[in-house]
């Protein structure tokens, strides 16, 4: 039967992938057609969504971005929005898709198809396998934490898998706060499956017995997907009280957050899923000794949890010859803000960054100069041309005043004011702040007015800011408050002119 | 809905059916109060002391989190919410052209509600819609690419 996939990603339902769905329900009925319609995820190139897809006859072909006054064409195979294959589509074929190797490709809610396209066979081999050995192959594989910092996942378990039991947890911090980023949002409508068992693999090796998936609440349709997704793995075996028969047994339960940014740190997080004020919990103890309730729990990120079936799918060392540096495997770089070709690039480390906005992303939407690249969030510098040979890798961004973060990638154009940005992100540490650290929560707002006295002309308090941004990196508790000064500064340093103009315009 | 439909007594019997469901999870705060805001679309003070009692803890701890949070109302919000991004990625491209047309439209600052009760306008940070911005969600539904002129049409399909 001819199958035709219109995504359910949030992204391809906010350019009206709906809307193309219900028109294309009536195109089939109206032409008496047998066709199954299936809602995947999405397979990243955003400027193309709503991206239709027609598989007949062995051969599938896409067509975006979709209206709802396309589909009769499409259905002809004769309309202008043909783009092919999406295997051949530059921006797609530039990709090495290993943690997304099934977002957008299957029906995400059928554990039949993604056991089909390799699904389950790293669970089924961890199942095989001591704890002991589960850590160590995630060591080797190189995996280090897609949540900002960077931490080597196998360590983090190993020290989890050693701490006495016997209640341990497993949470998934599935908050992805940063701007620009989307990565999690993606796997999760579109491959949520791989994050299950991800987290079921993390149990296992550590001896937990219970999972919680923390998510966004500005994330409805992550919510839902993910949902309806523990379901179908309970249905199959992959999650319950015997783990696909095994003497292991393992449940997960999914946390709706509720708008707080800096619930994404760790311990805010397990605060925040304690039924908490989301404060910053002073480290030691580490949440992997004393984390949920007091138990040993891991905490990472969703891509790090679903890149692990594949890991274990494939070996360790298969992963880890992808890379640069001690940055092993791939990324997924999420390429978004003022752009022409804004999505999800997966890659191996060490692609410069001017590649990625230049040659993948093809600068930004209406062809204007880039002005500005901010790597990492609203934690991290603004990058000016100058750095675009920087390879992206941990270290490689770090050495550059910078730093990858969750690898959101955000374009400005050169009609952007840096030192309005600068002020954003006083603004919105100001508004995040927990609150537990005097240089964060009065700082950030000191910092508001501090842009605002040099907006209005007062040269004299540029060394004012640069030493607010000093207090703020020491004086901080975590990074919220530590990490602003790099947007601020990176903002100051590199395009002083932004800060000077208005200075003389007030003269 | 009316004070005394919102009074402790009114709401007693449903609130504890919604204790009733969530004093079964492990940290059942926040899944209460998403479910009480589900319900009444704030989390009225009336039910703070239920809740507390429920929980053994107390009234001013529940409403210390309460407030931690950006999500929870303390009051009921207008008939619909538009919440438009103002994180990074959509201030690249537009956004805050767009929130001034959208404060100016409805004579509302951020959190305001119209004269008429029907659009409350929110600051949201980050939807994950950073590729296709600036983004919104109204009414829980998300939508890219949002213009001055899409906002009005948004805004007028709701009226
Ligand atoms: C203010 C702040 C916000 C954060 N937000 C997130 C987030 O949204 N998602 C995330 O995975 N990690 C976030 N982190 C990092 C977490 O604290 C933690 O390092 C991570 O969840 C560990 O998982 P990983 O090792 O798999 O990356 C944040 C950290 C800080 C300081
Ligand atoms: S730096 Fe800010 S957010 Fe972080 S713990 Fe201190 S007050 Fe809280």
């Amino acid at each position: 039967m001819m199958k035709i996939y219109i995504p359910r990603d949030a992204a391809a339902r906010a350019m009206g992938a709906d809307a193309v769905v219900a028109a294309m329900q009536a195109e089939l009925t109206r032409r008496g057609m047998d066709a199954q319609i299936v809602r995947n995820g999405s397979r990243g190139m955003v400027w193309l969504e709503p991206l239709v897809e027609v598989e007949k006859d062995g051969e599938r072909l896409a067509y975006g971005p979709a209206s709802p006054k396309d589909v009769a064409a499409i259905l002809d195979g004769n309309s202008d929005k043909a783009v092919g294959r999406v295997e051949d589509i530059p921006f797609f074929a530039k990709q090495t898709r290993l943690t997304f190797a099934r977002c957008g490709l299957i029906d995400p809610l059928s554990v039949a198809e993604y056991e089909a396209h390799g699904g389950l066979k790293g669970l089924r081999r961890a199942l095989g396998m001591t704890q002991e050995q589960i850590t160590k192959e995630t060591t080797d594989s190189g995996l280090r934490g897609r949540g900002g910092a960077g931490f080597p996942t196998g360590i983090k378990w190993d020290t989890v898998r050693k701490a006495a039991g016997p209640k341990k947890y497993i949470v998934c911090n599935a908050d992805e706060g940063d701007s620009g980023t989307f990565a999690d949002r993606m796997i999760m409508e579109g491959d949520p499956l791989s994050l299950i068992e991800g987290m079921v693999i993390a149990a296992i090796g550590v001896g937990a017995d219970k999972g919680y998936v923390y998510l966004r609440s500005e994330y409805p349709d992550a919510i839902e997907v993910m949902n309806l997704a523990v379901d179908a793995a309970r249905k199959a075996g992959v999650l319950g009280k015997s783990v696909l028969g095994s003497a292991h047994a393992f449940d997960m339960e999914i946390r709706v957050g509720a708008g707080a940014y800096v619930c994404g740190e760790e311990t805010s997080l397990l605060n925040s899923l304690e039924g908490k004020r989301g404060v910053v919990r002073a480290k030691p103890p580490l949440p992997a000794l004393e984390g949920f309730l007091g138990k040993p729990t891991v905490v990472n990120n969703v891509i790090s949890l679903a890149t692990i079936p594949v890991i274990f799918e494939r070996g360790a060392q298969f992963y880890k010859d992808f890379g640069l540096g001690r940055s092993r495997g791939t990324i997924p770089v999420q390429i978004a803000g003022n752009v022409k070709h804004g999505g999800l690039f997966e890659t191996a480390f060490g692609m410069t960054l001017g590649q990625l906005v230049d040659d993948i992303a093809g600068g930004t939407a209406k062809g204007r100069p880039v002005k500005a690249v901010q790597v990492g969030g609203p934690l991290g510098a603004y990058f000016p041309r100058s750095k675009f040979d920087t390879p992206f890798g941990y270290e490689e961004f770090d050495g550059q005043g910078g730093l990858i973060g969750h690898a959101g990638v955000v374009l400005f154009d050169d009609t952007t004011d840096m030192l309005g940005m600068a002020r954003f992100a006083m603004e919105f540490c100001a508004v995040e702040s927990c609150g537990k650290c005097t240089p964060c929560r009065i700082g950030a707002v000191r910092g508001v007015e501090t842009v605002d006295r040099i907006a209005a002309g007062d040269a004299t308090a540029i060394p004012l800011l640069k030493d607010l941004c000093e207090t703020m990196k020491d004086g901080s508790l975590c990074a919220l408050g530590g990490f602003t000064p790099y947007p601020v500064m990176s903002a100051l340093t590199h395009f002083p002119d932004d800060f000077a103009a208005a200075k003389e315009a007030a003269e | 809905m009316s004070a005394a439909a919102l009074s402790a007594e009114a709401i007693a019997p449903r609130l504890n059916e919604i204790l009733d469901d969530c004093m079964v999870l492990e940290g059942p705060l926040l899944p209460i109060l998403h479910a009480v805001q589900a319900e009444y679309g704030h989390v009225p003070q009336t039910a703070l002391p239920q809740i507390a009692d429920r929980l053994n803890v107390t009234r001013a701890e529940v409403h210390g989190v309460m407030s931690f949070y950006h999500d929870f109302r303390q009051e009921p919000a207008g008939a619909h919410v538009v919440k438009l991004c103002r994180a990074e990625a959509c201030q690249a491209i537009g956004a805050n052209r767009v929130a001034a047309h959208a404060k100016k439209a409805l004579g509302v600052e951020w959190g305001g509600t119209t004269k008429d009760g029907t659009v409350t306008l929110e600051p949201v940070y980050c939807l994950g819609l950073c590729a296709c911005g600036p983004a919104a969600l109204v009414d829980g539904q998300v939508v890219g690419w949002v213009d001055e002129k899409k906002f009005d049409a948004i805004v007028g399909d709701l009226k």
